[in-house]
């Protein structure tokens, strides 16, 4: 068995772990990146949601040898600098788009990638990005105002 | 699973997977949504090995052959979705992408993985059967064709043999068929049906129904067709006596059970009425 190889937010690494160890865990306990959620880990949650090759996938039904030669992002790899969020990022400060938090990290994903390809301010179209990723706290809607101001205000999330 | 991780094997031309299959005994994976659902549930025993065919692009693509819309079995429901082709030649299979999983599930899963996993609540086989789709399937041994009415003689069993894969799903061209696709979940993303229809027509020049084909899911042990129902219809134009004839005919037709989903007098009164509805609607009732 030859390790997986593939890129985490910009950075090459090496897992040599077997083929179908779920991306999930690969994330956060062999490289310590917790930011990404474990919810239902069946996939009906979203809260493990990350980005391989810019396309929005739960990492809990994803294993780590389909994602060799990837681009996998995670939430933190939303901000562009240290100490500075995205305009995604800021928007979901901006409305208190979160409370509790766990299905933020997922969230975010999500709607980093309905900006990414485009996605504007239709509150349907928003709800469809997000119909993946279930939140218990916030009743939804300051988290589809926060998506609606992050695509009113131009940039895509990055 | 994350005690019994198995190994995975993930080749990139199809002869190379062909090898491994033959040499056995090995589980495929595609997209995933299902076995990897089923790994982390325990309802499946780890295999040893797995072969991982997300490489294989030769299972990938959409293309018109001949008149028929032929679809590789890597294909996702993201892919079908923004497909030109499917959107322009058979709609009613954008439209059934569209009501599985969510965003993240479409991404991954595939047409072909929802054929082999079969199912009976699988979301699109009601759509294969309604256009008399031809599974293609291939290993050491060569190539060879299934009608999609054949491929699943029983609660989740296929007719494909351990030492082969499905390569593809064509559907044949059918000028002038119409099809109507209906999905009931609990909610509209991210539910497994309770009941799944899809009716497949060819109105002749006075209207009347020929060739029609109605096709359930989660309403017996496999996604099945309604013969009764079918040939209640055949021939006829679509009435209001005529959807209330269907429903009796529908009903005889269907063995569907109470389970953690729906029961069986939901099933069979939503089915008999998701019917009624396409009928009105052709028939402007």
């Amino acid at each position: 068995m030859s390790a997986h190889r593939f890129r985490v937010n910009g950075e090459p690494v090496s897992i040599d772990r077997p083929g179908m160890r779920r991306l999930l865990d690969v994330l956060r306990d062999d490289l310590g990146l917790t930011g990404t959620k474990e919810g239902c880990g069946e996939g009906e949650c979203g809260a493990c949601t990350v980005l391989v090759d810019g396309v929005p996938v739960v990492a809990c039904l994803v294993p780590v040898c389909q994602v060799v030669g990837a681009d996998v992002r995670t939430v933190e790899g939303l901000a562009p600098a240290p100490g500075v969020l995205s305009t995604l990022q800021q928007a979901f400060l901006k409305t208190g788009g979160a409370q509790c938090g766990i299905c933020t990290p997922g969230m975010l994903m999500a709607a980093d990638a309905y900006l990414a390809d485009g996605g504007g301010t239709d509150e349907d179209a928003i709800r469809e990005a997000i119909a993946g990723n279930l939140c218990r706290c916030t009743g939804y809607t300051r988290i589809i105002e926060a998506i609606a101001l992050a695509a009113e205000r131009g940039e895509a999330a990055r | 699973m994350r005690d019994a991780e198995p190994e995975a094997i993930s080749p990139t031309r199809l002869a190379e997977a062909y090898a491994w299959l033959a040499e056995g005994p090995i589980r495929p994976i595609a997209g995933g949504t299902d076995l990897m659902v089923a790994l982390a549930a325990e309802t499946l025993e780890p295999p040893e090995r797995v072969l991982d065919l997300w490489r294989l692009d030769e299972l990938r693509g959409i293309s018109e052959d001949g008149g028929d819309l032929v679809v590789g079995a890597l294909t996702t429901w993201t892919e079908l979705r923004r497909s030109a082709v499917v959107l322009a030649r058979l709609p009613v299979l954008a439209e059934a992408a569209a009501t599985i999983g969510a965003v993240q599930i479409q991404n991954r899963g595939t047409l072909g993985g929802n054929v082999v996993n079969a199912s009976p609540a699988g979301d699109a086989l009601p759509v294969l059967l309604a256009t008399d789709a031809i599974l293609e399937l291939g290993g050491l041994r060569g190539e060879r064709t299934v009608a999609a009415a054949d491929f699943w003689p029983a609660y989740r069993r296929t007719a494909l043999a351990p030492d082969e894969l499905l390569l593809r799903v064509r559907f044949p061209s059918a000028p002038g068929r119409e099809v109507r696709y209906r999905k009931v979940g609990t909610r509209r993303a991210q539910a497994i049906s309770k009941v799944v229809m899809a009716v497949g027509w060819r109105p002749d020049a006075e209207g009347r129904w020929r060739d029609v084909r109605v096709a359930v899911g989660s309403m017996g042990p496999t996604p099945m067709r309604a013969p009764r129902a079918e040939a209640t219809l055949e021939g006829q134009l679509p009435t209001e006596i005529l959807a209330d004839r269907v429903a009796g005919a529908l009903s005889e037709d269907l063995s569907p059970i109470d389970d953690v989903r729906s029961t069986a007098a939901y099933r069979r009164a939503v089915s008999a009425r998701i019917l009624m509805r396409i009928l009105r609607e052709e028939g402007g009732w």
